[in-house]
């Protein structure tokens, strides 16, 4: 047998070489690379000891093969496989084998025979795990084929006795991935073949290696994942893997048994030691949430995490999970959350505490009391109070998905939500708010839990308060004393805190429109009105008396009796607002006053059709522009310019496209006016600062095509190519104004040279969209490529030039949804005018807080830019997670930047900016050869070039010298 | 021995332990092999100086290092106040208690040190207070696991107690709480904040009288946590003294606290307070609002009672007591309401101020030991450090629910545990691979039947198989054969029926090797079986059937099977 295999092997090596050489024969090409199988065989010959085999195959596996030579390849390793003796060669050779038999376009089923063989004979265990392994990789790569899944479940199944953990590891992950149920029922009737691969995987759940029971749980999972229906049978098995010694099966366990409780949550299981019964979903949150009070965290966190999704589950469970019989000398007490709600109802407010206050009342009986609880009794209690944070953030995550799913639940989830907006670590007060907001619509704040939601106002983190207005804004609130208590409190936060004035103001907004109701009683005492007295008018630009005025004039929006009560200044300060800060402001209907902005209101949808027709029709007159007189042509331009800007102002839903558009048409402008310069007609010499001009159009039309492309979100490749073909254009207006300007010969061979790189590269790039480019200047390139091959550079540039002016203006489709990248800095605000000091040499902290809209990525491309009076300019990466996304297209970046400069002689301003990096060779798809390989993959970080985006800000900062 | 404390309540003899309970009389050191120290509070290790340098014990005593450094500054505060404050003579001195430290071996959480060559000694890490450790005592494959004080529910700056599945024979486990099931501490770590907030946002002082070490640095954490982060400015203070000692250690050992202290220590450690300053005695005449932490904790005497005398007739100022006050203390009337208080002198204090009680208390509740049994899956349980009614109840519950026996023995009463040590017998590989091949599936974790011969020889035990213990012992092979007749009735022949057995045998046991010898018997496997004709009645034939002792299970079914008959012959 085995000499008929080596034979075998032999034929289809040979087979093989002979391949190669007619390959030789036909592309000469290939002659400089040796065959890698070829290679592989010398070198391994070469190898005098199992060491020095070993690092050939080690080498081998540094780089990729394929997918042609793939079958040689494995026919020489399994050759080497049969001679080797050392066990470290032969676990290499086969694990080479799995990842080969992974390469995309191979067919690994002829080596499947050859693996199942050389399976026969290995006596090593980590080897025959790493075949397994390698039988695993054939499998998953040949779904369909459903004798060979067979084959190799036949296969695991036998060597499932083996001692070695490793192999029955791999056994069983390959029944995972392979076995399949339709077997036992399609070949029911041949009886002796027909397995159940639960059954087998699951009389591994009680063996004697945790590994490996492990191993037999992750295998029922696969075979949930790939769509197979587990048995209920295993639930009571898999239940009594919860008390498993080993916290990865114990971890393992409770996913298995969610979903079984998931697959069957009705079906009835009983009690053990009782008649009742129970529905199997709840019995299994029960089990769940007992494992929430796990000896590892490991497996608190999973059970947390895991709660959260139990939805079908029953209320009375739910509600247990929140339970926790207080007791003290075994009188029964009340939670402090039942003393509160019960101080609430009575109507005193949160009295002092006394001595004895949480006395213990009635008596329990001792037989009633059970400590340990079998059902979910206490699990969140126990799970929000976990030493460890990352459990606490499981269960607060769990608990706002099964409060979003149950509004009763909700209801008495908030005190616990509450109490967690005073932990320890930022992370789980933040989530905490987080959920609490994402369930506010089932709920409404009680007085006192509004207290201590409001007390966490205080909170020096920017991210738990601006997540606390947040909440505010889609809060429901019960009482008017409710709304006055968070008004007071927003104002001690905005005079603690002044930054957060936009954020409040938010707030405040939807505070007022949601409870208009609430706010008319409080409006004389917030106005500070007196029903006979007028009182002095408060200052407009306080922003305490903004927000006040913001949350009135809200709720009066449906509330028209509201009005009645304001005092003159108020109306006046109500018009002053609506224009300044309209986003805030609504339009009111105020009693003998025109409807200020009726114009503008609500129904804004109507009107943007003609702004859009406009926007097209303006475009299009532009786009039929070739037939006109350069004069009209500029003129045309530049006026549609001006329209477009103007109307971006105007419309924001458009600002994008107008911008985009304007962009462009700039671009053709200077490209017009470059060509109708003069120079052209002149001895070069004579005209050196017409071809400046030329030149900086050329400069700026490549510094606008960067922006077009990198600046804006939502650029699809129809107008990649153009922006790309318009920087060509500039390139080659460069080209000729060098060409014209510069003496001698060799650097106009060089830029020549480039240039035409460039344009091969242009074609390469966009292939696919060169027929769109009819009639263009591209298109003309490429027809007299080959001329300009092997033409000089001045002949080059002269047709170029005449090519540029012939060349016709391409119609730049507009895209679907395109955004132009923006960014406001926040802080540093640029209004100081005390300096910040700091010693020369050493470093200061500047916190840097800005908004970006519409940027892609920005953990990679935005940077921080500091520009010093001297000129030298400074660049900044922040960290990936200075970047916050609050919401879909908008980041928050929040960094700090280090200055430092040597001594000045006075305070002076350092300007900082951001800047958005662009890499341009980023488009270039990389060649198949380099993604096939394994690891190495090249680090694109290289910038090439960067764009600013963001109004730059000036900081007053001091170097003082040293002192001695 | 596990711990070495003292009674707080007396100032006789009875404060220390007697140590004639253990020795009757004889030298301490020839009866106690090491003495462990779960924790540094003087009910756990208050009699230590007494016990080694007085009573005389000069073996080993364990603790961990946080107890190691924390435990003489306690000791030398308390000596100065019994010596020096009470006046009391024969107590222990300075030097004592230098001498005795010397005698401490520290430990690591989870290091296995080994005492002698059989005692094995193992820490866990128990919450409680700085340092606190249950211990795991091994002797071979019995252990009891002691869990001194210990706290189920993680505080500011503490973790939670843990332990693996140890499975031990007996747990020694604290019972302070053995009736009572706790609520969330977070209310009241919100109420406590709450009040503080409100009182020094009024302009008001805030006096919170504690001891020194345990909850006072809790505290100091949440209020320091809690001025960070709402960015407050008012003052917090911290009376001088042994505490400036104490919070020096706990700077050290930020491996001890938990997860919120040791992943911020890199940028800052916790226990390097920004806000918190040392306290001098002129600062309570200051104006404007503060908050002091004041010992001791039931404002008995010293500093803490001076401020509040300074203190208690502004109705804006506050004092929260956060624990537990004995009856008889300033404390403890002004708790139960008193107002106005009578001082030394006759003078009368009018209480105008605020009175709040909070407890913070570290030890585990009713649920938290269950817990902790649960974790631990102990054989028995035995609750010390409780109530004894209290005890009863929650022994009733261990044994219902973990169904193993509970004891809470009285002081000086004894009990015995029954154990069933595991005796390792030393089995011989050849043996053991032979019977592994012939076993099916390797079903784990059940007992197996395996044939072999013990040989027990000076204490050491060990499996071998038969041919080899013969050898060994060099004696020889005895043949035990069982012979057994059975009657059939066969008219035929001797060899017929010898013939019709064998096809019947043949096809009754399908996986034994059934052979007809020439000589006409029938061999099963190494059984023989021979026909003969009876010798009065030949109807009747005589089935020979002889098995030797190692096929007994085989010989004795075939006898059976040939005693019901031959099916008959299709002929």
């Amino acid at each position: 047998m085995a000499a008929h295999l080596k034979k075998r092997v032999y034929e289809e090596f040979t087979k093989v070489v002979q391949q190669q050489q007619e390959e030789i024969a036909t592309k000469k090409l290939r002659l400089t690379k040796p065959s890698k199988s070829a290679a592989l065989h010398i070198d391994l010959c070469k190898a005098t000891s199992p060491a020095d085999a070993l690092q050939y195959l080690l080498q081998f596996a540094r780089k990729p093969v394929e997918a042609e030579s793939v079958e040689g390849v494995v026919r020489i390793l399994l050759e080497h496989y049969y001679k080797e003796n050392d066990p470290s060669v032969r676990l290499k050779i086969a694990s080479l084998l799995g990842l080969l038999s992974k390469t995309a376009g191979f067919s690994p089923d002829c080596i499947m025979d050859d693996a199942i063989n050389i399976l026969q004979n290995e006596k090593s265990h980590q080897v025959l795990a790493q075949l397994l392994d390698t039988l695993l990789a054939i499998g998953t790569k040949l779904p369909e084929n459903q004798a060979i899944q067979s084959r190799l479940v036949d296969v695991a199944c036998k060597h499932l006795t083996d001692t070695s953990h490793g192999v029955r590891n791999k056994c069983l992950q390959l029944l995972g991935n392979l076995g399949s149920l339709e077997k036992s029922v399609t070949k029911d009737a041949e009886g002796l073949t027909a397995r159940d691969v639960q059954k087998i995987i699951g009389d591994y759940f009680s063996d004697q290696d945790p590994r490996v029971r492990t191993a037999a749980i992750k295998a029922m999972l696969q075979l949930h994942e790939r769509g197979l229906k587990l048995h209920q049978a295993i639930y009571n098995q898999a239940c009594k893997l919860l008390a498993d010694d080993y916290e990865q099966v114990r971890s393992a366990a409770v996913q298995l048994i969610w979903v079984i409780s998931q697959l069957y949550p009705e079906s009835i299981v009983p009690i053990p030691s009782s008649n009742e019964e129970i529905r199997l979903v709840d019995d299994a949150f029960g089990k769940i949430c007992h494992m929430v009070s796990d000896g590892s965290w490991v497996v608190r966190v999973q059970a947390a995490k895991l709660l959260g999704s139990m939805e079908q589950v029953s209320s009375h469970f739910l509600e247990q999970t929140l339970d926790k019989k207080l007791m003290s000398d075994l009188r029964r007490k009340r939670t402090a959350h039942e003393r509160a709600k019960e101080l609430y109802s009575s109507g005193e407010f949160s009295s002092g505490r006394k001595w004895g206050d949480d006395a213990p009342k009635e008596e329990i009986d001792t037989g009633a009391v059970n400590l340990i609880e079998s059902g979910a009794c206490g699990a969140f209690v126990h799970g929000l109070e976990d030493e460890m944070y990352e459990v606490r953030i499981a269960a607060v995550e769990a608990l706002c998905m099964l409060a979003q799913s149950s509004p009763s639940f909700a209801e008495k989830c908030l005190d616990f939500l509450v109490d967690m907006f005073n932990d320890e670590i930022e992370e789980v007060r933040l989530q905490s708010i987080h959920t609490m907001r994402k369930i506010s619509n089932n709920i409404t704040l009680r007085e006192d839990q509004l207290d201590t939601v409001l007390a966490v106002l205080e909170d020096s983190s920017r991210d738990i308060r601006e997540a606390l207005h947040e909440l505010l804004c889609c809060t429901n609130v019960s009482t008017k004393e409710g709304i006055h208590l968070a008004l007071v409190e927003l104002l001690k936060n905005l005079s603690k805190y002044p930054t957060d004035r936009d954020s409040i103001w938010k707030c405040l907004k939807y505070l007022g429109s949601r409870h208009p109701t609430l706010v008319l009683p409080l409006v004389p005492e917030l106005l500070s009105i007196h029903p006979f007295f007028d009182t002095a008018e408060p200052d407009m630009d306080d922003p305490a008396y903004i927000a006040v005025l913001v949350l009135i004039f809200n709720a009066a929006k449906t509330c028209p009796t509201m009005p009645a009560l304001f005092s003159d200044h108020t109306f006046r300060h109500y018009a002053y607002l609506r224009d300044s800060l309209s986003h805030l402001v609504p339009a009111l209907r105020l009693p003998g006053r025109k409807l200020v902005s009726s114009s503008v209101s609500p129904n804004i949808t109507p009107h943007e059709d003609p702004s859009q027709q406009f926007l097209q029709q303006s475009l299009e007159r532009v786009y039929s522009l070739q037939h006109l007189d350069p004069q009209g042509a500029q003129e045309l331009l530049e006026f549609t310019i001006r329209d477009l800007q103007r109307l971006g102002e105007l419309q924001s839903e458009l600002a994008g496209v107008a911008d985009f558009s304007a962009t462009y048409l700039r671009c053709q402008l200077l490209l017009i006016k470059a060509l109708q310069e003069k120079l052209w007609n002149v001895a070069a010499p004579l005209y050196l600062k017409q071809s400046d001009l030329a030149s900086a159009a050329a400069k700026q039309i490549m510094e606008e095509t960067y922006k077009m492309e990198f600046m804006y979100s939502g650029v699809e490749n129809k107008q990649v190519v153009i922006i790309h073909h318009m920087r060509l254009q500039a390139k080659a207006l460069q080209l000729i104004v060098t060409a014209r300007t510069t003496r001698g010969v060799d650097p106009l061979f060089e830029m020549c040279e480039k240039f035409l790189q460039e344009v091969d590269f242009f074609q390469r790039c966009f292939i696919a969209d060169l027929p769109h480019l009819q009639d263009s200047f591209v298109d003309k390139l490429l027809d007299l490529m080959p001329r300009l091959m092997t033409s000089k550079p001045a002949e080059v540039v002269k047709i170029l030039q005449t090519m540029l002016r012939q060349s016709t203006f391409l119609h730049l489709p507009l895209p679907e949804q395109i955004h132009k990248a923006s960014a406001t800095i926040i802080e540093p605000a640029g209004e100081s005018d005390n300096p910040l000091r700091f010693t020369s040499g050493l470093v200061v902290a500047l916190d840097v807080d800005a908004t970006l809209e519409h940027v892609q990525d920005p953990q990679s491309t935005v940077k921080v830019q500091v520009l010093y009076p001297d000129g030298q300019a400074q660049m900044i990466h922040p960290k990936p997670a200075d970047f916050r996304n609050p919401g879909p297209g908008r980041y928050r970046l929040i960094t700090q930047v280090y200055l430092s400069h040597t001594a000045w002689t006075e305070p002076c301003q350092v300007e900082v900016r951001l800047l958005l990096a662009y890499n341009s060779n980023a488009r270039i798809p990389k060649s198949p050869w380099i993604e096939g390989g394994e690891g190495s993959p090249q680090v694109e970080t290289s910038i090439e070039g960067t764009i600013p985006f963001s109004k730059p800000v000036k900081v007053y900062i001091m170097p003082k010298p040293a002192r001695r | 021995m596990l711990d070495c404390g003292m009674h707080m309540g007396f100032n006789d003899d009875r404060r220390f332990p007697d140590f004639s309970y253990i020795t009757q009389n004889g030298r301490l050191t020839d009866f106690l092999d090491c003495v462990i120290i779960s924790h540094f509070h003087l009910d756990h290790c208050g009699a230590l100086p007494y016990f080694s340098e007085m009573v005389g014990y000069d073996g080993p005593i364990y603790m961990t290092h946080p107890t190691q450094a924390i435990c003489p500054i306690l000791l030398e505060d308390y000596r100065k106040i019994a010596v020096d404050k009470k006046g009391e003579a024969n107590f222990f001195t300075s030097q004592m208690i230098k001498d005795c430290m010397k005698k401490v071996v520290a430990v690591h959480l989870h290091q296995t040190v080994q005492v002698d060559d059989e005692l094995e000694i193992k820490a866990y890490y128990a919450g409680h207070v700085l340092g606190a450790a249950m211990f795991q005592i091994k002797v071979g494959s019995e252990s009891v696991v002691y869990t001194g004080d210990y706290n189920m529910t993680p505080d500011r700056h503490l973790g939670a107690a843990w332990i693996d599945r140890c499975r031990p024979n007996l747990l020694i486990t604290e019972s302070t709480y053995a009736t009572t099931i706790r609520d969330s501490k977070r209310c009241r770590e919100r109420d406590f904040l709450k009040k503080v907030h409100e009182t020094v946002e009024r302009g008001g002082k805030v006096l919170i009288p504690v001891f020194a070490l345990g909850r006072a640095q809790e505290l100091c954490i949440l209020l320091e946590t809690f001025w960070e982060r709402m960015n407050l400015k008012v003052p917090i203070y911290f009376s001088t003294g042994l505490t400036e000692k104490a919070n020096h250690y706990y700077k050290l050992f930020i491996t001890w606290t938990n997860q919120k202290i040791r992943k911020t220590f890199v940028q800052r450690n916790m226990f390097e307070f920004k806000h918190i300053k040392a306290f001098d005695r002129a600062f309570a005449d200051n104006p404007g609002p503060m908050v002091v932490f004041a010992t001791p904790g039931m404002l008995h005497a010293g500093q803490s009672l001076q401020i509040f005398r300074k203190w208690a007739g502004n109705e804006k100022n506050m004092v929260i007591m956060p624990g537990y006050c004995v009856q008889g203390t300033v404390g403890h009337k002004i708790l139960s309401g008193q107002r106005k208080l009578e001082m030394e002198g006759r003078q009368v204090l009018e209480v105008k101020m605020q009175v709040e009680y909070m407890s913070f208390s570290a030890h585990a509740d009713a649920k938290g030991i269950m817990q902790l049994v649960g974790q631990a899956e102990p054989e028995n349980v035995l609750l010390v450090h409780g109530e004894a009614k209290k005890m009863e109840f929650l022994r009733q519950k261990i044994e219902q629910e973990f169904r193993v026996s509970c004891y809470m023995p009285a002081n000086g009463e004894t009990v015995t545990l029954p154990t069933s040590p595991n005796i390792p017998v030393g089995i011989s590989l050849g043996l053991l691979k032979r019977e592994m091949a012939q076993g099916l599936l390797p079903e784990t974790k059940k007992p197996r039947l395996l044939h072999g011969t013990l040989i027990m020889k000076d204490s050491n035990l060990r499996l071998v198989s038969s041919e080899q213990a013969l050898k060994e012992l060099g004696l020889a092979e005895h043949q035990l054969r069982f012979t057994c007749r059975v009657h059939l009735q066969d008219t035929r022949k001797e060899q017929e029926t010898a013939l019709r057995v064998y096809s019947h045998l043949k096809s009754t046991l399908k996986d034994h090797c059934v052979q007809h010898l020439p000589d006409g018997s029938v061999t099963v496997e190494s059984i023989l079986i021979q026909a003969a004709a009876h010798s009065e009645d030949p109807g009747t034939k005589v089935l020979l059937v002889s098995w030797t002792y190692q096929d007994e299970e085989l010989g004795s079914f075939l006898t059976a099977l040939l005693k019901k008959g031959l099916p008959q012959a299709p002929s």
